[in-house]
């Protein structure tokens, strides 16, 4: 049963050969055998999930079956869940219940979906390791060939990423404001999209940078994101920054053909120093697609060497402002002062991690009278240049393809020295969410420590469906059937 | 001759500029649907947007906006219809985002004017330098409990105008002409109640001194002053601080600072080196307003009268002296219900007259004001100082007689009795009845006759009211007179 993609499930429901509520028991019962030695589940929601199957089975018997009816999922746990606790992986909302649910999530409620429990992330989705969650750190199910050292699963969507390459649920929702979604798919073998900014709701998802987060799913493949996506996505009038657009059929794009499109190859994504096994794969994923009809195109995004630098501008300048409604006053975790500001002081202290605080500090400063005009402006001004060399480049491709990450995943406790190194694993992803974009992460090959590596495919904005047929078409001829060492259905 | 405080060295002018925040009139917040009700239980009109829950965001409300034009528009200002909003950062303990959202570097409203009379009937032109949309903060209450301070989040994000003016205010005087103009433009439109008892409308006043030709000298805000009397006194007090600390040889510190009406002084808030950093950018969660031309010319098409129009109006169409029509305008209730009589045809400078003399003495009787006057219940008091009105206009009744009538209103309308009413009291116009009238008193007072035509003229008086008491008071004065004097010869 664990070996079923996201829509063969869906077959399976539908046809009865199993139940919603066996689909949901097998999946509990694998994280309660799997979920204490990965930690990618912070909260797992047993009754509420089984009572969602046998909701799921009685419409089944009556043949109302939705998009995902009976389908089982994680949750990432930046995502408002009615009457769940939701943490945003910190110790200041750890006590945090929402009493109202997320648009994405209610969207995937109404379609049917079963939620399997709340999936660990980086502290604020701030981070690309999973290693600043304040409840620990997410283990890889993958490892190094004959290296049992745990690897990270990437951030900050790592417990999602984690849960959906180990088989703890068939897919997960997860945000993406640099890479978050993309990078840990890559680093998981496993398939994520970020749709174009402004096609899922923010509205009800904890905020880390609120002009570059984006909701998308992660899942095995390709056509379950599109499953996933068609669910998740649509007008919220209660986000004034979501897009009145009709959500289109995104598992029909999935089997267009790609003969004719342009795909444009950036060469600022060539850096210096990009590890050979990870140029040879983009080579190969190119040459996939122009043996299926593509024409390959050289093009150039002149720009791009200055979106981390700018990324990690705005990014923290909205992130300090997001995070001050974390004050200990009203909701979250309060540690008690001789007067107000005290209060602030214990309560932010005690309550943030690290890489938040750094991060809260580099947005107050930026932002700060006498260096506003200096960062906070200039970064404005290069994210509307970055804007720019896509739409040039838009003119005369249909897609773009590049690596998704600079290296494939690294182990617990590597590069945390230097945030700035940690931060360089946003340098292929960073760049759509500067312009809003949307990209996609599927996996291509495995380096040669058998560690997975993604290809990130770009599109137009709102034009996901011409990145799910490139991404589809990647992941047809790379025949990626590798599968990681901890997986449930499998003794590692 | 304007205004100066003189000083040791001399006279001083004063120059002040007012930041006057208004509260709009509108159901609900400016970001969130929760409701904007003065008075309500504490903490019951918070929405998760307004207590700023995890992943809430703001929607702006189209009235808020529609308020604002209108604002523009009633303040000949010029209407930005691109504008934007930013995040104002600090922390407090009635401020849930830990940032007010407001519009910094690009308002709404751009430039306009306001125009003020004072005393001696002058006029001045007040510049308005910009009109923003903000939203308000909660409310922190420090003394219902020893060591606690208690958090009411109902005005947290209720919209607000702030509506800054130009440093063109020189005197007390002028300040306080200045918001009562404003507050009553802002009556006439709807857009805010004006109740600064209630905190609809505060205003932040920003006193300098110089001596006359200097450019401007620092500057002190005194914050959330809460009447006009208050205003006038806070830039008095102020400014004669000042001009003590420069006359003294000192220098005046740019500050925050409030003034306290019991002692009839401005103390320090907070200094400029303890200023915020406020750490103004865009508001992410939301996107530029842009305003559809079609829609303000919409607005302001449908713009009520406001006060300098019915100035105008009253005194060119109407005949009315300059100060019957100011203090007619000065409440536009009263102006509403005057209007209301002259839509019924009344004459206009009669009605007038009824409005500032009987019908408000009846009303003070009767324990109501010009608002109710317009509600249903007391829809019946215009209808018959309209008959009545138009009775004194076809002569049929006395002036006397219609002041008399207009006192005589109450709370149950009189309707078909009315007419019997005007009736009673109808003057006599026939001249053989006032002649007789006339003439039998002339008899009865051959005495005083004489008396008269001897040259005491003050008599002619006592005859005329001799006559009327005869009539009942029914005589048409004007024929009695007449009869009189060819009578008396």
């Amino acid at each position: 049963m664990f070996d079923l993609t996201l829509a063969q499930a869906r077959d399976g429901l539908r046809k009865r050969d199993f139940s919603a509520r066996e689909l949901t028991d097998a999946y509990l019962g694998a994280i309660a055998a799997l979920n204490p030695r990965l930690n990618a589940y912070l909260l797992v929601t047993e009754a509420a999930a089984r009572a969602q199957a046998d909701a799921a089975d009685a419409a089944l018997a009556r043949g109302e079956a939705a998009n995902l009816t009976g389908i089982p999922l994680a949750i990432e746990d930046l995502f408002c869940t009615k009457g769940v606790r939701t943490t945003a992986g910190s110790r200041i909302l750890e006590h945090f219940v929402p009493p109202y649910e997320s648009t994405v999530t209610a969207n995937l409620l109404r379609d049917g979906a079963v939620f399997l429990g709340k999936a660990n992330l980086d502290e604020f989705a701030m981070g690309s390791s999973n290693m600043t969650s304040a409840f620990g750190p997410v283990v890889n199910p993958w490892t190094r060939r004959g290296d049992n050292r745990p690897l990270v699963p990437g951030g900050s969507s790592g417990g999602s990423a984690a849960a959906v390459a180990a088989r703890l649920a068939l897919g997960a929702t997860a945000t993406d404001t640099g890479g978050s979604i993309r990078q840990p798919a890559a680093f998981c073998g496993i398939t994520g999209i970020k749709p174009t900014y402004g096609r899922c709701s923010r509205w009800g998802i904890v905020a880390f940078a609120s002009s570059l987060d984006q909701a998308g799913p992660i899942a095995r493949t390709v056509e379950d994101c599109a499953i996933m996506l068609r669910s998740m996505a649509g007008f919220d009038p209660k986000d004034s920054t979501s897009a009145d657009l009709a959500v289109p059929d995104y598992q029909a794009a999935c089997h267009r053909s790609v003969k004719g499109l342009r795909i444009g190859v950036p060469k600022e994504y060539r850096s210096e120093g990009m590890a050979p096994e990870i140029e040879a794969m983009w080579q190969q994923g190119l040459a996939w697609l122009r043996d299926q009809g593509a024409e390959i195109v050289d093009v150039s995004l002149p720009h791009t060497k200055y979106a981390l630098p700018a990324y990690y501008i705005v990014a923290p300048a909205e992130a300090s402002s997001n995070l001050a409604r974390y004050d200990g006053v009203r909701f979250s975790s309060r540690t008690d002062g001789g007067d107000l500001t005290e209060l602030y002081e214990n309560s932010r202290a005690a309550g943030f991690g690290a890489e938040v605080q750094r991060r809260v500090l580099i947005g107050t400063y930026v932002l700060s009278a006498g260096y506003y005009d200096a960062y906070y402006i200039r970064a404005q001004k290069i994210r509307a240049l970055i804007l720019k060399d896509f739409t040039d480049v838009f003119r005369t491709v249909d897609a773009l393809v590049t690596p998704t990450a600079p290296s494939a995943a690294f182990g617990q406790g590597e590069k945390m020295d230097d945030p700035v190194t940690m931060y360089l694993n946003d340098v292929f992803t960073g760049p759509a969410n500067m312009s809003g974009i949307p990209g996609l992460s599927v996996p291509a090959g495995l380096d040669n420590q058998g560690l997975p590596l993604g290809l990130q495919v770009l599109g137009k904005p709102f034009d996901e469906e011409t990145v799910f047929a490139v991404g589809a078409a990647i992941e047809r001829a790379s025949g990626f059937t590798a599968l990681p060492g901890i997986r449930a259905g499998a003794v590692a | 001759m304007s205004y100066v405080i003189e000083g040791r060295t001399g006279p001083w002018e004063i120059v002040v500029g007012l930041e006057v925040h208004a509260q709009v009139i509108s159901q609900s917040k400016l970001f969130s649907g929760a409701a904007t009700a003065f008075g309500a239980e504490p903490n019951s009109q918070v929405s998760f947007v307004d207590a700023a829950f995890p992943g809430m965001l703001p929607v702006l409300n189209r009235e808020a906006v529609a308020q604002a034009v209108r604002t523009g528009l009633g303040l000949n200002a010029h209407i930005n219809m691109v504008s934007r909003f930013d995040r104002k950062n600090y922390f407090y303990a009635d401020l849930p985002a830990g940032y007010q959202i407001s519009q910094y570097e690009h308002p709404i409203v751009g430039a306009g004017v306001i125009e003020i009379t004072l005393a001696d009937g002058s006029t001045r032109q007040i510049g308005v330098t910009r009109l923003h949309l903000e939203q308000d903060a909660g409310k922190s209450l420090h003394d219902q409990h020893p060591t606690k301070s208690y958090i009411d989040l109902n005005r947290a994000g209720v919209a607000l105008m702030e509506i800054v003016s130009e440093p063109d205010i020189r005197s007390p005087e002028e300040a306080g002409a200045y918001v009562r103009k404003l507050r009553s433009i802002l009556r006439y439109l709807g857009t805010c109640d004006g109740n600064m008892e209630e905190g609809s409308l505060r205003a932040d006043v920003n006193v300098s001194v110089r001596k006359h030709g200097e450019p401007y000298r620092t500057r002190c805000e005194i914050k959330n002053v809460n009447s006009v009397r208050f205003v006038m006194q806070a830039i008095e007090v102020e400014a004669l601080r000042h001009i003590d600390i420069w006359e003294s040889g000192g220098t005046v510190q740019q500050e925050t600072r409030l003034f306290d009406p019991n002692r009839g002084e401005t103390r320090s808030m907070r200094s400029k080196e303890d200023a915020h950093d406020y750490r103004y950018f865009p508001d992410p969660d939301l996107l530029p307003l842009v305003l559809d031309e079609a829609w303000v010319a919409e607005l302001k098409a449908a713009l009520p009268e406001l006060p300098d129009a019915k100035f105008a109006r009253y005194q060119q169409d109407y005949g009315l002296s300059a100060y019957d029509a100011a203090t007619i305008i000065d409440d536009m209730f009263r102006a509403r219900c005057f209007d209301a009589l002259v839509a019924r045809n009344a004459d206009p400078k009669d009605s007038a007259n009824a409005i500032l003399g009987a019908f408000s003495s009846k009303l003070k009787d009767l324990g109501i004001d010009w608002p109710e006057v317009l509600s249903p219940d007391w829809a019946h008091l215009l209808e018959e100082a309209a008959a009545f009105l138009a009775a004194k206009a076809a002569g049929r009744i006395s002036n006397a007689s219609l002041n008399t009538l207009l006192l005589g209103m109450g709370a149950e309308p009189r309707g078909a009795a009315l007419e019997g009413l005007i009736k009673e009291r109808e003057q006599v116009s026939d001249t053989s009845a006032i002649e007789a009238a006339v003439d039998a008193m002339l008899a009865a007072n051959a005495a005083k006759v004489d008396d008269y035509r001897a040259g005491n003229v003050k008599l002619f008086g006592f005859f005329v009211g001799q006559v009327m008491k005869a009539m009942a008071g029914k005589g048409n004065p004007g024929l009695v007179n007449e009869v009189l004097k060819a009578r008396l010869g």
